[in-house]
This record gives C-alpha cells, sequence and structure tokens, in this order.
C-alpha cells in the first residue's frame, strides 16, 4: 500500500468535505477514520481511484458519526436534520488547509500538531511519537487545537509567513522516532512551493533541502555531532543540492529577498565547496549583512562574527562578535572557536569547558567537551 | 518487577574516587567515557529493563507562588552549595540486588586515565500501584 499517497490526498480530501458544508474538525475527523480503513483494507486491493474511494468512505464516516448524533438529537428534542448534500468539488483546498491549520490565533506547538495531522495525513500515534509525548497529550492538543480554528471561515485570506513559520518549526526538529519530520516538512513545503509563486516559501524549500544534503554527514554512527570544516563531503546528497540551489536561483531571480531565502544562499555557497577551505566566506558574509538587515536578528550577527572570523581573520571576527549579546546561546562556543584561532589557548580551553555547560543539548555538550578536552591536552604537551 | 530511579548528581553527591572534571580528560577518555554510557542504555533495552533516561541542564531557578494575582517569587540560579542533579536513568527490575548491581556498573564508567570514575549513584525505589491483591 502506498502510505505517501494515502498522506498526499489527506488535505484535498478534508477540503472536499468542507466544501459540501461539513465544519473542519468534525471533516478532519472524519477523514482521519477513512485513512484508517484505507490502511487495513489497501494492501489486499487498492482502488483504481484513491481519492474519490477516500471521499466516499470519509462521506459515510462522516454520515455514520452525524446520523447518531441526529439520532441522539431526534431522542432529545424530535428534530430532524439532513445531512447537507453537494457535489464533488473539482477545486483543490490544501491551500486553504495549510492557512487554517498555521492560524495565527493557535500556538506554535498546536499548529504543528494540526499540520501535521490534518495537511500531513499523519495519525496523532505517530506525531505524539516524532515529539516524545504521550498519545493522550497530543490528542488533546489536538482536538483543542481544532476548537480554537472552529470559528474561522474555511476560506478566510491566510498568510504565507505563518504558514512557512510552521513548516520550519517541523524541519528543525529534525528526527527522533520512527517518524521523519525534517523529510515531512520537505514534502510538505514542496507541496506549498508547488501551490504558490511565493519567493520565500521557495527560499524556505531551498534552505530545507541544502541542509537535507548534509545529513549523512553531519552526524557519525554513535550520534556525536561533526562540524561543517570536518564532514566528508562526498556524503552530501548532489541531487539534494542541485534541486536546492536551481529553486533557490528562481526565487533569487525575481529580486524580492526574504530571511530564507538569505539563509538558503549561505547554505548554497557551503554546498558549493568541494573542500573546506574553498568556501567563499567573503560572500557568505555578504548574505550574512542582507540577514541581519532583514532581521535584525542577533543570531545572524553571532553567525557573520564566525563568518568574518574565516574571511578577514580570528582577529576581525572576535572584533565583531564583541558587539553582539554575550548572553546569545552559542556566544560562548563561538567565541571559544576565535580564540583558538587567534592562538589563545588556554582562554580557548576555558570557553569550550564554560560552553559545554550551557550547552542546549547532549551531542553539542558532548562535542564542547570534547574540543576543550583536545585543547587541553595539547597545552599540556 | 520493581522501578527504581538513578540519580547523577553535578554536586552534592559524596566525591568521586576518580574525581577529574571532564574537560581535563584527554578527547579519547571522553569518548569512552559517552561509548560506556550509550552501551549501558542499549543493554537495558536489550534486557527489558530501561524506561528512560534523561540529562539535565546545570541551569535552573526555584519557583514559588507569591500568592493570587501576583507573579510567582523566583530564587535563582542555584546556590554552589546547593545539590544539583545532572540527570536520571528509570529502570524496571526484578529484585533491589539487581538494581544495585546496575547502579554499581554505572557508577564505573570510564574516566580520567581510562580509570573507573567510582562516583556516587543515588538508587532510589519508586513508590508503586497499590496492588490488586493484598490479603
Amino acid at each position: 500500500m502506498d502510505e505517501l499517497l494515502l498522506r498526499e490526498l489527506t488535505p484535498s480530501v478534508i477540503g472536499v468535505l468542507v466544501r459540501r458544508g461539513v465544519d473542519f474538525a468534525t471533516a478532519e475527523d472524519a477523514v482521519q477514520e477513512a485513512l484508517i480503513q484505507a490502511a487495513l483494507t489497501w494492501p489486499d486491493r487498492q482502488p483504481a481511484d484513491p481519492k474519490g474511494w477516500l471521499v466516499t468512505v470519509a462521506w459515510r464516516k462522516f454520515l455514520d458519526a452525524h446520523r447518531s448524533e441526529v439520532a441522539r438529537l431526534d431522542r432529545e428534542r424530535r428534530v430532524e436534520v439532513e445531512p447537507p448534500p453537494g457535489p464533488t468539488e473539482t477545486k483543490d483546498d490544501t491551500l486553504q488547509l495549510f492557512f487554517l491549520c498555521a492560524h495565527p490565533s493557535l500556538t506554535p506547538t498546536a499548529a504543528v500538531a494540526l499540520t501535521l495531522r490534518a495537511v500531513g495525513g499523519l495519525t496523532t500515534r505517530q506525531i505524539a511519537q516524532a515529539y516524545l509525548v504521550p498519545e493522550p497529550t497530543m490528542a488533546q492538543r489536538i482536538s483543542r487545537a481544532k476548537r480554537t480554528v472552529s470559528d474561522v471561515r474555511f476560506a478566510e485570506p491566510g498568510d504565507l509567513a505563518t504558514v512557512l513559520r510552521v513548516l520550519y518549526l517541523v524541519f528543525n526538529e529534525g528526527y527522533t522516532g520512527d517518524i521523519d519530520l525534517a523529510a515531512e516538512a520537505i514534502r510538505l513545503t514542496r507541496q506549498l512551493a508547488s501551490m504558490t509563486e511565493d519567493e520565500e516559501t521557495a527560499g524556505l524549500l531551498a534552505l530545507m533541502l541544502l541542509h537535507h544534503a548534509r545529513r549523512p554527514a553531519r552526524t557519525q554512527a554513535d550520534g556525536s555531532l561533526v562540524p561543517l570544516t570536518e564532514q566528508d563531503r562526498s556524503r552530501w546528497n548532489t541531487s539534494l543540492i542541485a534541486e536546492g540551489v536551481a529553486v533557490l536561483q528562481k526565487a533569487l531571480g525575481r529580486d524580492r529577498l526574504g530571511e530564507f531565502q538569505a539563509q538558503a544562499a549561505i547554505a548554497a555557497l557551503h554546498a558549493d565547496a568541494q573542500r573546506a577551505e574553498e568556501t567563499d566566506w567573503v560572500q557568505i558574509v555578504g548574505w550574512y549583512d542582507e540577514l541581519f538587515r532583514l532581521t535584525g536578528s542577533p543570531i545572524a550577527a553571532l553567525n557573520r562574527a564566525v563568518a568574518i572570523g574565516e574571511a578577514d581573520g580570528a582577529k576581525a571576527g572576535l572584533a565583531a562578535l564583541a558587539a553582539v549579546d554575550p548572553g546569545l546561546p552559542r556566544h560562548t562556543a563561538a567565541s571559544a572557536y576565535l580564540h583558538e584561532k587567534v592562538g589563545d589557548l588556554a582562554t580557548a580551553a576555558r570557553l569550550y569547558a564554560d560552553a559545554a555547560r550551557s550547552a542546549p543539548n547532549l551531542a553539542e555538550r558532548h562535542h564542547l567537551t570534547l574540543q576543550a578536552a583536545r585543547i587541553s591536552q595539547a597545552l599540556r604537551g | 518487577m520493581a522501578k527504581y530511579l538513578l540519580l547523577k548528581h553535578y554536586r552534592g553527591a559524596p566525591s568521586a574516587v576518580n574525581d577529574v572534571p571532564m574537560d581535563q580528560w584527554t578527547p579519547q577518555e571522553v569518548e569512552a567515557h559517552i561509548q560506556y554510557m550509550n552501551d549501558f542504555a542499549t543493554r537495558l533495552e536489550g534486557t527489558g529493563e530501561f524506561v528512560d533516561g534523561q540529562a539535565l541542564s546545570p541551569e535552573g531557578t526555584f519557583v514559588r507562588s507569591d500568592g493570587e494575582g501576583r507573579p510567582p517569587v523566583t530564587d535563582g540560579p542555584f546556590a554552589e552549595t546547593k545539590d544539583l542533579i545532572a540527570g536520571w536513568m528509570v529502570i524496571d527490575v526484578d529484585t533491589y540486588e539487581r538494581a544495585l548491581a546496575l547502579a554499581g556498573e554505572l557508577s564505573a564508567a570510564p574516566g580520567a586515565g581510562g580509570k573507573p570514575i567510582h562516583e556516587w549513584l543515588e538508587l532510589r525505589p519508586f513508590l508503586g500501584a497499590h496492588p490488586t491483591v493484598t490479603e
């Protein structure tokens, strides 16, 4: 059975039900039930028209639920309600569904969960596993999210920027369980990019593809981090890089720069270097300037200082870093790196040890501890 | 089966026998230590005794209510004298003896000079569910 096909069809089937007058929350439930039935019956016999099958079954699930609800109301109030009829729509409402699931009234956590279920077609159990929370917790999160958007008109114009932020969050979560969230984020962003001419959507897709291309080289088998300069570049996925660069070039050609395009441009410059020494750091500094101009983000300023350290020497990098808020995450690690490059090993070792203590995850802590240990060993001779 | 919590402390426990800070080890010793910890957890998964394991950041804050309608009171970062938990592992084992043996093994993770750290770990039994049959 083609599970991916099922998941790809999910948003458009929800759209059909909503167009027939079913409210979003009920439609979403009905389609989830149809997906579960498909998972049971398709392995034996996949229908010739998968989408038509899903629409029919989801509609029947809705009617069943509706009839039992009507029967209950009937017993209570003796009122007859007919299910709303309507023709099958050919228009695809996937984009509307993206907007609804990333609606500004939702918290980022809620928007992520709802997007993965209603647009991504993942089950609650799969989403719960991916985010390492109990299934009932994730089920509550999703049903609360559905209640939050229950008053939103489906056809209401949405904001692509909020959708992009949700997809970027999913991508950055990476992969912890059976579900590869990075790959899922790419699939959804590809789908979104195919429905819009928006440059930043293309920029985000390019950024994801270029980062995903490096994933095989980013960690060792035991999970330890390999920094960019030490990665085995023959393990980078060249077809993903080619796709990312092509998507980015097309977007940049339209001359409406945004933060995702700028970040993707930096990733593309790294991907372009066959060896770490060939990296075009001068251009990278230029893109960090753009990024900082666009966002004012202190993290862009921090990364810019590191890039200056490569382009103009570690001393210049330290001077640029001095202007950046020292309370920023990874500031100490960047400072340690630049101090080692200017040859101040004692300071570098101390800063690496400090950075390890405030590292946000175990992989980074191990990496930074190893750097401190390596320099301390060199100092002992 | 009974569940036990194994607690590792940044400070507050008696000093380990091989008490050298990690950034003073050689890179090989750091790697060997991490490998040992990973292998330990993997082996316990294999025996069906592993439940959960997490590491905690050394940064933290005390928080308490200051009454309705007022923001909570905070105190921190933790004072240097405070007992500070570094992380935990939850195991589900048949006997107390097995829990002791596993905690001992974890405490012997290699450290500086490749020698066992012999650090103190805290072993705490869970208060379990009320049994169905009590008489």
